[in-house]
């Protein structure tokens, strides 16, 4: 079958240039390409849907990573390369989102949410332990007449 | 001729979800007994309309009929048959059919299962459910018509997604949407007790079985795909924070939250308001979820635009239920009164802190999948929020829920005591500590938060195991006597346990895999062997076949351990001429304690292959014990007691203040 292997190798040496991580891109420096690989894992990667350039096999992603990796190389700070990257591509590009600005709404609501739930539901709790009367279960009129029909 | 007597079944069932949700409603309103009665048959037949519409579709998908256009844009004459069937649901229009199929389906059996229910409260919950249907068959026939012809038809099909061509997700969505839609029976009793006024015990003790079974629905649909996110797409990662997840998610921690409290409604007379509440919101999420993704708007604002019509009808249908069943909440919630009274510890407050923890796990997730909409809309910021947000806002909620658990579970109702709470738990209290920092001290590489999980795990499989414990033998209670009981033990407790442990299972196979999993990635040719931990793999040869629709290259890997070979690996890549996309195929050697995991890549001059080989440890425990949380779920829904009785509980009801 050479046709269908000629079609086939040219199909995927085509269509895909990189799959994620490529080994030929990992640095030498085994500390120096653990801390490449946490950022890439907080980049986005901005052709694809919700992937970070970590997973992803866009050719954006793995242009990208080498960048990222040669920033390293470089000497900046893990801080210094997301500075670079968000300077170039925007604030997008960030999967963990900066806690600054209107963002503190976002990591704020959380832990406010579970306070304010925990005070209504504490006095909640503390009502219906005192089983306040007036919230008792109690006859209406009707059915007063009604049991004094039944019992005559 | 089939779709077009599909298409017009279609169009007579909206016509009879429309009078289904009319003359009961007329005939709850003037008291007549018989317009009332007529939902019970009209259910029934617009479930076989709409079955016979679905079917005609699934007729022109395997019979490759080009002519309509949604098989020519969606399927493929060479792809095997149940890709065939499978692309019935594989797209916006059909996966609609389904979902309105499910929808009456559940509308049917509420009318055959519900002969108990009292004639009033039964006719208001089917009008309801089939108003949802007239929104959605509306929605169908005017935006999103699955039977619209193609003139010319094509010679052939575009295909199928090729990464949705897999017997996981085959199965993911109908699962999904029995969960989903289940949901909406739950909600058409909300509604029936906001306008009615009542809510009684036996209203509670008929909104848990529904709720349960949606809930063990979308377990097993969200497990599924996951699933097929972990073997398909080529890294293993098995939960991505995806909007796409996140709208079945979010459904699942409410209806889990509304599980628990409808037990509160119906033992305890009380949070019934909130049970309401509750299942409104549930149905909410689970409408957003199904729509606002495949409107696209989550991803981005501007897809949305796109396509106005679909987009803007969605919107409608989600405020016209949302937002009036909210707001007949607003009005009317404060007829429903409690009754039953509890101490601050007590099985009922437990309640109420899990389902405040779960709902606070939903709300982060919601605002994390929302806020990239929200802070463009708002503030001009356009941004992504990542796993990175998820994982660390909503973890501390589920820490906080696994903390509690197993001690609220054993609580008594009414009123109970912390301290002896804790004296039952004891043994798990002290499994989980010794064994967390046992695993913490021989662990292969120094992590933190993975023994922390195991422990978390332990303490909830232990807990689990000693709530059964004390349900057979409460006190001085031979061991014998004690395994006696364990026959007698009702559904609803083994099945409480079951789900409980099987959290455990699921946290323990999180913790594992994100903790201590090894990573290998290379370029190897043929003939080449690596260590991968105490495995050794060798590249054996590549190869090429042809499949019915595609042309896959593979490699073929011989892993063996301790000169004893274990088994032979072929991953593959695929390509898919007709869709013009490749897939990768990862190759698996599943295991109780690990996956080994096999990726092959990009060729490279000289023959080399990528090669990214993993090491999963207690991979298959996150789906495995999502298994047994659905197992639990099962058990507990056979139990009698949620069964016999609710007739009779029926009539005995509370009434209310109007």
């Amino acid at each position: 079958m050479p046709f269908f292997r000629l079609s086939l190798i040219c199909a995927l040496l085509t269509a895909i240039p990189a799959a994620a991580v490529e080994p030929d891109e990992i640095l030498p420096e085994p500390a120096l390409e653990e801390r490449a690989r946490a950022i890439s894992k907080e980049l986005r990667c901005l052709v694809c849907q919700n992937e970070s350039i970590d997973d992803s096999n866009a050719p954006l992603a793995e242009d990208l990573r080498l960048l990222v990796r040669e920033l390293l190389v470089s000497g900046l700070t893990d801080d210094e390369v997301f500075e670079h990257v968000t300077g170039r591509y925007g604030e997008f590009v960030l999967l963990r989102p900066r806690a600054s600005g209107s963002n503190l709404i976002l990591y704020l609501a959380g832990p406010a949410f579970l306070l304010t739930a925990l005070g209504v539901a504490a006095v909640y709790v503390r009502r219906r332990g005192r089983g306040r009367p007036s919230e008792r279960q109690e006859l209406s009129e009707a059915e007063k007449r009604k049991i004094q029909e039944l019992t005559g | 001729m089939v779709t077009e007597l599909g298409h017009f079944a279609a169009i007579l069932a909206f016509l009879v979800a429309l009078c289904q949700c009319v003359v009961p409603s007329v005939g709850y309103y003037f008291g007549w007994d018989r317009w009332m009665r007529f939902a019970m048959p009209a259910s029934a037949l617009q479930f076989a309309l709409t079955l016979f519409a679905f079917l005609a579709l699934c007729h022109a998908f395997i019979n490759s009929d080009f002519s309509l256009s949604l098989v020519a844009g969606n399927s493929h004459s060479a792809k095997p048959l149940i890709y065939r069937v499978a692309g019935v649901w594989g797209n916006h229009e059909g996966s609609m059919l389904l979902w309105v199929l499910v929808l009456t389906l559940f509308g049917m059996f509420v009318a055959c299962f519900g002969r108990p229910l009292p004639l009033r409260l039964k006719s208001l919950v089917l009008a309801v459910q089939s108003a949802i249907s007239t929104a959605f068959f509306a929605f169908i026939l005017l935006t999103s018509n699955p039977f619209n012809r193609l003139l010319p038809p094509p010679a052939d099909g575009a295909g199928l997604e090729p990464l949705l061509q897999d017997p996981g997700l085959a199965v993911h969505p109908p699962l999904l949407y029995l969960g989903y839609v289940g949901l909406s029976v739950s909600f058409s009793f909300a509604v029936a007790a906001l306008i009615s006024g009542r809510a009684d015990a036996a209203w509670a003790r008929w909104v848990r079985p529904w709720t349960l079974t949606s809930w063990i629905f979308l377990t097993l649909g969200i497990a599924i795909g996951s699933w097929w996110a972990y073997y398909e797409l080529g890294w293993g990662g098995w939960w991505f924070w995806d909007p796409v997840e996140n709208a079945s998610f979010m459904p699942w921690l409410l209806s889990t939250a509304l599980l628990h409290s409808a037990m509160v409604a119906e033992k305890r007379e009380c949070l019934k308001s909130w049970v309401i509440l509750l299942a409104i919101l549930a149905f909410s999420l689970s409408l957003s979820g199904t729509f606002l993704t495949r409107s696209g708007i989550i991803t981005s604002v501007h897809s949305f635009a796109s396509d106005p019509g679909r987009g803007l009808f969605i919107l409608s249908i989600l405020g016209l239920f949302s937002g009036g069943s909210l707001l007949l909440y607003g009005f009317r919630h404060s007829t429903l009164v409690p009754s039953g009274a509890f101490a601050l510890v007590s099985r009922e407050s437990a309640l109420i802190l899990n389902n405040i923890l779960l709902i606070g796990a939903a709300f982060v997730v919601f605002l994390g999948t929302f806020w990239p909409l929200i802070a463009e809309l708002l503030f001009q910021r356009i941004m992504s929020v990542g796993p990175q947000f998820f994982n660390s806002t909503f973890t501390p909620f589920m820490i906080g829920l696994v903390l509690v658990l197993p001690v609220g579970a054993v609580l008594p109702w009414k009123r109970a005591s912390l301290s002896e709470g804790l004296r039952r738990m004891r043994m798990a209290l002290v499994t989980a500590v010794i064994a967390g920092l046992a695993i913490y001290w021989l662990q292969p590489e120094a992590q933190f938060l993975a023994p922390i999980g195991l422990a978390l795990a332990i303490w909830l499989v232990s807990g689990a195991f000693l709530d059964i414990w004390h349900r057979i033998r409460p006190r001085r209670v031979s061991i014998r006597a004690a395994f006696a009981r364990l026959s007698g033990l009702p559904g609803a407790d083994w099945g409480k346990a079951l789900a409980h442990a099987g959290l455990g299972i699921s946290i323990a196979g999180i913790s594992a895999v994100t903790g201590w999993e090894i990573e290998d990635i290379r370029i190897a040719r043929p003939g080449d062997s690596f260590q991968l931990g105490s495995y050794s793999v060798r590249f054996e040869q590549s190869f090429e076949r042809e499949g019915p629709n595609y042309l896959a290259l593979g490699a073929e890997f011989e892993l063996t351990q301790g000169g004893k070979t274990l088994t032979t690996l072929l991953p593959e890549r695929r390509h898919y001429p007709a869709a013009g996309r490749q897939t990768t195929e990862a190759a698996i050697d599943m295991g109780f304690w690990r996956d080994i995991y096999l990726v092959v890549g990009e060729i490279h001059p000289g023959g080399g292959y990528t090669v990214k080989s993993y090491i999963k440890p207690l991979a298959n425990w996150i789906w495995l014990g999502a298994l047994v949380m659905a197992a639990g779920g099962l058990i507990s829904l056979s139990d009698r007691r949620l069964r016999i009785g609710a007739g009779r509980r029926a009539r005995q009801s509370t009434p209310v203040r109007d």
